[in-house]
């Protein structure tokens, strides 16, 4: 409950900070200049953003199969939306993509926050579309990990709900696709700027240890959890 | 996917004929469709390229002409009419049958705007919040599943396809297209188009 409300008050600065951000831009900035108009269009369009994010990623940020595999973002945790965010403006993530992914998530950091508020607040139903029958293994594997190949328990980081929290991403309901790429391709998608210090460097230990059949797996659990 | 008599006799016929099965020995429904959309299914004047195009899509937009969810003026004017009887399985046989045909780009655009037109389509203008085309229709434009190919379709059909949306035709085709080919701007329109018409 306590963090509930702490979560709300936060939401609500996030808020706050983007419109008056929005108020100032418009109040002392009467010129055309590119940058100006630029500026305006951002912090006015808080919605259009919204939009924009979830023409791609599903009308209700849960995910979408395109010829890319996006991701869901509904009930994710700010600050791991915030940091991807800027791993892609900084290029240390998916950098040798056909699509620049850089620009396309290019939003100012006051975008980003009000960006990760908006997509915290939504909760559709999973997608799901993991194979059933690996259900099982994937839960065990999530809860307990698998002590003889060392690898951790996932919940004991991403917590017994997949709910993640803070930096730590929320997995619940993630596209089975996705989850298997991420998994599969961690050395070569995160962590691609040497110049800077990447959390997700986290994974790469247990990413690499955990063989397809059980990346499937956990994959195939994570996409029916609500 | 069921395999019908006439999915066997089509693909008999591919196998045999070549490319460009659609002569006197094809069935009926293979013959109305070629009247306007060239017996190589390369399309002709305001008929669409159906050569190499995603299955599901075809078959989609059939049942889409079918239930009169696409409304287009061409698709009322002649496309309602064409696809008043077709039942689902006719549907998928037509809609696998020129997806095996091998397309053949229009390059009919404005040579001049490609590069533009490129740009926009694997980046978008998150300016203007358009995102890239490319995540969904593929790095070369080939489609997937039921996402169609654009690469090689005709000039004036893409871009009457994309304003047309803008103007509240086809509402209802599976988000986010009508919505964003809507924020998209007169001449970006016509440099996605180009570009597109010139893809292999």
């Amino acid at each position: 409950m306590r963090v509930t409300s702490l979560r709300f008050v936060l939401r609500a600065a996030i808020l706050a900070t983007v419109l008056s951000a929005a108020a100032r831009v418009d109040s002392a900035e009467p010129g055309h200049s590119r940058q100006a108009l630029a500026a305006r269009t951002e912090h006015g369009g808080v919605a259009a953003k919204a939009e924009y994010c979830t023409d791609c990623h599903g009308p209700s940020g849960q995910g979408y199969h395109g010829y890319l595999t996006m991701p869901r973002l509904a009930g994710q945790t700010p600050e791991y939306i915030e940091n991807q965010l800027r791993s892609f403006a900084e290029r240390s993530r998916e950098r040798d993509l056909f699509i620049n992914m850089g620009r396309v998530h290019g939003l100012s950091p006051d975008m980003r926050a009000a960006m990760a508020a908006h997509f915290r607040g939504l909760d559709p139903r999973p997608i799901g579309g993991g194979p059933r029958n690996l259900l099982g293994t994937g839960k065990r594997i999530y809860d307990e990990g698998i002590p003889e190949a060392n690898i951790p328990a996932c919940a004991a980081c991403h917590g017994p709900d997949a709910k993640g929290q803070e930096a730590i991403p929320r997995l619940a309901g993630q596209l089975y696709a996705y989850t298997v790429k991420e998994l599969t391709n961690w050395d070569r998608e995160r962590g691609q700027s040497p110049a800077r210090d990447d959390t997700s460097a986290v994974m790469t230990p247990i990413a690499r240890a955990l063989s397809p059949a059980q990346v499937s797996a956990i994959a195939a659990y994570l996409s029916y959890l609500r | 996917m069921r395999i019908t008599g006439l999915t066997i006799a089509i693909l008999a016929m591919i196998s045999t004929a070549g490319p460009s099965p659609a002569g006197d020995g094809a069935p009926t429904w293979v013959r109305n469709c070629t009247w306007c959309h060239g017996t190589s299914g390369h399309g002709y004047a305001n008929a669409p390229e159906l050569a190499g195009q995603r299955h599901q899509y075809i078959e989609n937009q059939l049942l889409d002409f079918h239930n009169h969810v696409r409304d287009n003026p061409f698709s009322q004017q002649y496309m309602w009419g064409a696809a008043a009887n077709l039942n689902a399985q006719t549907a998928r046989d037509l809609a696998v049958y020129f997806s095996l045909l091998p397309p053949k780009p229009a390059n009919d655009g404005v040579g001049e705007l490609a590069a533009i037109g490129r740009e926009i389509y694997l980046e978008g203008i998150p300016e203007i919040n358009i995102v890239p085309c490319a995540a969904c229709h593929g790095p070369n434009a080939e489609g997937v599943r039921d996402i169609p190919r654009l690469g090689g379709l005709s000039y004036a059909y893409l871009k009457r396809r994309l304003e047309q949306w803008g103007q509240g035709y086809h509402a209802a085709a599976p988000p986010p297209m009508p919505r964003i080919a809507g924020k998209l701007p007169p001449d970006q329109i016509e440099a996605l188009a180009s570009y597109l018409s010139f893809v292999r």
